[in-house]
């Protein structure tokens, strides 16, 4: 079980949370415009981090720009505390701001992630930072942006249906397993990030904020507390949250979202908790691996 | 009764080309105007100013909606002209592919209109696209095939089901029949004589075949040069021309 | 078994300490001093000092050294690196017709006001590997016979055509350039942000971009009007002061194609210009920058704009290495979660394709 670790001490010659002052007060601005109208792409300076573009630029940014020192800070990717890129984000964190960092989703008044949101429900007052690629949800229909902040600006969101109507025209059933589509507060159409669909309904009327940074293409959007977030579907084909048909090998857990582990090269495999904070908080089976 | 669409003064230069030049032409509901004239007449930038699709440098452009609010649509928004064009007008361009998605199939194209109109219910987009599909006298089971798998007139066919799909109230045609085989063009003039008819829509039609205007049209506008040389019923213009240029038109020397 | 899909911080160490391990190399051998790369390696330098946006070749050095010579991980450090920087104000535009010209050469005219210099230049040498260099210990070469131009200030060609009314103006605007360091990319963009974007941009994907404009993939006809390399005076003008003062000399590679325009019913035919500027020396973008450049004025000048290379949006958006490497990289990061999804969507997709062929 996780504990929240003590305050390091922060890394010499670097501003607090390493974006100086005044950049954060730019992304401020803009987190501020973004929750005013949720789900709208707000342009944003962002600037070069020294972490890759693609790699969570912009939920870095974001994070730097909200973070005060008394924060207690949790990073997780695909659901875990512990992959490369969430311990890199973690300790980039704890080295130029030198706060107190955590694997429990309960202790954290911050958490970043990439493509999940955790198991355990936000409660008020709590921030979840979502790294975003790509945030304009119509791109692979419309890659002009000139077009689609156009497509926007006019509410005109016939295309993405189209597309949703042709998966199942197609193949029976929406294609979009993940990074499915959401409209906010019945106005914005908005890209969730790259979350399995089976996270989307976690986002309508959240009491958390849920603040999303790309850096690359610099872009923040916001869905404030208790905000309506509709995933698209049709009215007779109702959106269907995926999950695989398992319980978790090491928690017994039917309800959570499950990594598929491959155990050797003849097709065997084992499903366990993608979210290991929620998994470890959990009674192991008996015969756990 | 009032004009649905009413335009006058309408002036268009590009460059040293006066494309329209004091241009005006209303509309009735129910009612088929054909605009005549040879290439470069100023008859397809008058389509197109009149659909909110081009600016003109002058003159007025008023349509009157269904509750009676009258819009000008030379002043509206981008915004205002969308909605428009998503509720109470159509389009029918000459080349089908300019107006289809021709990576989605015949039934989504069709019920793409419907969806960008709010409707959520996949069975029902279906159902009318279907519907459509054989008023255009297409076989509704080839609504999941691509429109790539068509002949041009079937295209043609399609992009008009796309259009008819949400009952606007004015069509703008432009060139409706043209680059098709003339049997196809025959059978195409046919049906939407019939949709016309059947639907009570108005249209305004762009053609430079007086076969077609004499087909549809209750009334031809003749443009030559950027001007309307002649107006009146169909049968009295073409039947009894005034002006010299319709005389030629009429009489069949001039080419397309 | 299940901990071992994970990875962790003792993963990362042992990561990095092979690395540095693998940067050193033999050593057997003398490492590597910075200054022997940014005086050796000048033009590897040069290039990351570009793309890295920071004219400064100690650092530009420092970062190849740093990245095992990948320009692309080094220009990324150095543009890391200047992101943290304060920002003192903006330089003045600097006057390349006043450069101390190292190269200058035009291939619309054969001799013009000025003469053309060659200058430290690969043209014109055979591409034969040279053994010797693999000797150690050669002695210096003798100092080049040419001697640095001081001329004086150069005309340049394009202002000779524009004095005979051949070159169409280019507007001059005392409005303040945008600043892509600052801001995001804003589309409609105009002519002073393109440039800025693309003098950062990469050298390999504007070449291959330029390159397309030659073969029918927009329609250039470019000629050289001039290529000039040298140093030109960076000064500033602190607001305190009401003057501006010299704060130091920086080398530039500028080149200013000439291409053919058929003219408007408002505009006679007459030649316009593809302009491209880099910092260091750098002809071989600065001339793809041109060509580009011209390419994406399609649409102000009236022409079609169909090909790649005149689309803004395609390429502002794609010439930027350190977003172009972060984003075809970030997808070595995990993604399990949504192939996770993939899996449960294709097994359901499957499912329903063989029930409807059941017999």
């Amino acid at each position: 079980m996780s504990e929240t670790s003590p305050k390091p001490r922060p890394l010499a010659g670097y501003n607090f949370g390493y974006l100086d002052e005044a950049t954060k007060r730019m992304i401020r601005r803009a987190l501020l415009k973004a929750v005013c109208i949720p789900g709208h792409q707000v342009p944003f300076g962002a600037r070069e981090m020294p972490l890759p573009y693609g790699w969570g630029t912009g939920g870095i940014q974001v994070t730097s720009a909200v973070l005060g020192p008394s924060d207690v800070l949790k990073v997780i990717d695909q659901g875990a505390d512990d992959t490369t890129n969430a311990v890199s984000i973690r300790r980039f964190f704890s080295r130029v701001a030198g706060v107190a960092t955590t694997e429990s989703t309960a202790e954290a008044s911050i958490i970043q992630t990439r493509h999940r949101i955790p198991e355990t429900p936000l409660r008020e007052g709590q921030i979840l930072v979502y790294q975003v690629p790509m945030p304009e949800p119509l791109f692979k229909l419309e890659p002009r942006v000139a077009e689609s902040t156009k497509l926007h600006a006019l509410a005109d969101y016939g295309l993405m249906q189209v597309k949703l109507y042709e998966d199942i025209a197609r193949q029976g059933e929406v294609g979009t397993s993940y990074n499915h589509p959401v409209m906010v507060n019945h106005r914005y159409l908005m890209s969730p990030s790259p979350i399995p669909a089976f996270d989307n309904p976690k986002m309508h009327m959240n009491a958390g904020l849920q603040l999303f940074g790309a850096g690359r293409e610099k872009r923040i959007y916001a869905v404030p507390p208790y905000t309506d977030v509709r995933s698209l579907d049709f009215e007779d084909h109702p959106f269907k949250p995926v999950r695989a048909p398992h319980a978790c090998a090491i928690c017994g857990s039917e309800e959570s979202y499950l990594d598929e582990v491959i155990t050797d090269d003849a097709g065997g495999r084992m499903h366990v908790c993608s979210d290991t904070d929620y998994c470890a908080s959990r009674p192991p089976l008996e015969d756990a691996p | 009764m009032s004009a649905l669409l009413q335009a006058e003064g309408l002036d268009l230069r590009f460059g040293a080309v006066r494309a329209l030049d004091g241009v005006a032409i209303s509309i009735w509901p129910g009612e088929v105007v054909a605009i005549v004239g040879e290439s470069g007449s100023g008859k397809s930038s008058l389509l197109r100013v009149l659909a909110g699709m081009q600016r003109a440098d002058a003159g007025a452009v008023l349509y009157r909606d269904a509750a009676g609010a009258t819009h000008s649509v030379l002043d509206a928004s981008d915004a205002a002209l969308r909605r428009l064009m998503r509720s109470d007008w159509g389009f029918v361009h000459q080349n089908a592919r300019d107006a289809l998605r021709m990576e989605v199939s015949a039934g989504g194209n069709v019920g793409e209109r419907l969806m960008a109109a709010g409707d959520r219910h996949y069975g029902h987009i279906r159902e009318v696209a279907a519907h459509w599909l054989e008023r255009v006298e297409m076989d509704p089971a080839r609504m999941d095939e691509s429109p790539k798998n068509f002949s041009g007139g079937m295209q043609q066919r399609l992009q008009i089901a796309r259009t008819l799909v949400t009952n606007p109230r004015l069509v703008f045609m432009d060139e409706p029949t043209g680059g098709l085989d003339v049997s196809v063009q025959a059978r195409l003039l046919d049906l939407i004589r019939g949709l016309v008819a059947d639907l009570g829509l108005a249209v305004l039609l762009v053609t430079h075949d007086i076969a077609a205007a004499r087909l549809l049209a209750h009334r031809i506008v003749v443009m030559r040069h950027g001007q309307v040389v002649e107006e009146g019923l169909t049968d009295r213009v073409l039947d009894d021309p005034q002006h010299p240029y319709t005389q030629l038109l009429v009489s069949s020397v001039l080419a397309a | 078994m299940y901990v071992s899909v994970k990875g962790g911080e003792t993963a990362i160490g042992h990561a990095h300490a092979w690395l540095a391990e693998a940067r050193r190399g033999d050593t057997a051998l003398a490492e590597l001093s910075t200054a022997q790369i940014e005086q050796q390696l000048s033009l590897a330098v040069d290039r990351v000092m570009a793309e890295g946006a920071c004219a400064d070749r100690g650092l530009a050095a420092l970062a190849l050294k740093q990245a095992r010579g990948d320009s692309t991980e080094a220009a990324f450090l150095l543009r890391a690196y200047r992101t943290t920087l304060p920002r003192f104000g903006y330089a003045l535009p600097v006057d390349t017709a006043a450069m101390a010209i190292h190269r200058r050469i035009s291939s619309t005219y054969k001799d013009l006001p000025g003469g053309q210099v060659l200058g430290p230049t690969f043209d014109y040498t055979h591409r034969l590997l040279d053994f010797a260099l693999e000797a150690e210990g050669l002695a210096a070469p003798p100092p080049a016979a040419e001697a640095k131009e001081e001329a004086g200030r150069m005309p340049a060609v394009t202002a000779i055509l524009a004095q005979e009314g051949l070159m169409a103006p280019d507007l001059a605007s005392d409005a303040e350039p945008p600043d892509i360091t600052r801001e995001p990319l804003a589309f409609p963009a105009d002519r002073a942000l393109r440039l800025q974007a693309m003098a950062r941009g990469d050298e390999g994907f504007l070449l291959s971009l330029g390159y397309s404009t030659q073969r029918g993939y927009g329609n250039a006809h470019p000629f050289v009007g001039e290529i000039r390399m040298g140093e030109v005076r960076v000064e500033i003008e602190p607001p305190e002061l009401g003057f501006a003062i010299d704060i130091g000399d920086i080398m530039v590679s500028e080149c200013q194609m000439v291409n053919q325009f058929a003219g408007t019913a408002e505009a006679p035919p007459q030649f316009t210009r593809g302009y491209g500027l880099v910092v260091g020396q750098n002809e071989r973008k600065a001339m793809a920058m041109s060509l580009v450049d011209r390419a994406l004025r399609a649409p102000e000048l009236g022409e079609a704009a169909t090909a790649p290379a005149q689309s803004p949006e395609f390429v502002l958006y794609h010439c930027d290495n350190v977003e172009s490497t972060g984003f075809v990289e970030h997808l070595k990061l995990p993604h399990y979660v949504d192939f996770q999804s993939e899996l449960e969507k294709i097994r359901a997709i499957r499912a329903r394709w063989f029930a409807e062929r059941a017999p």
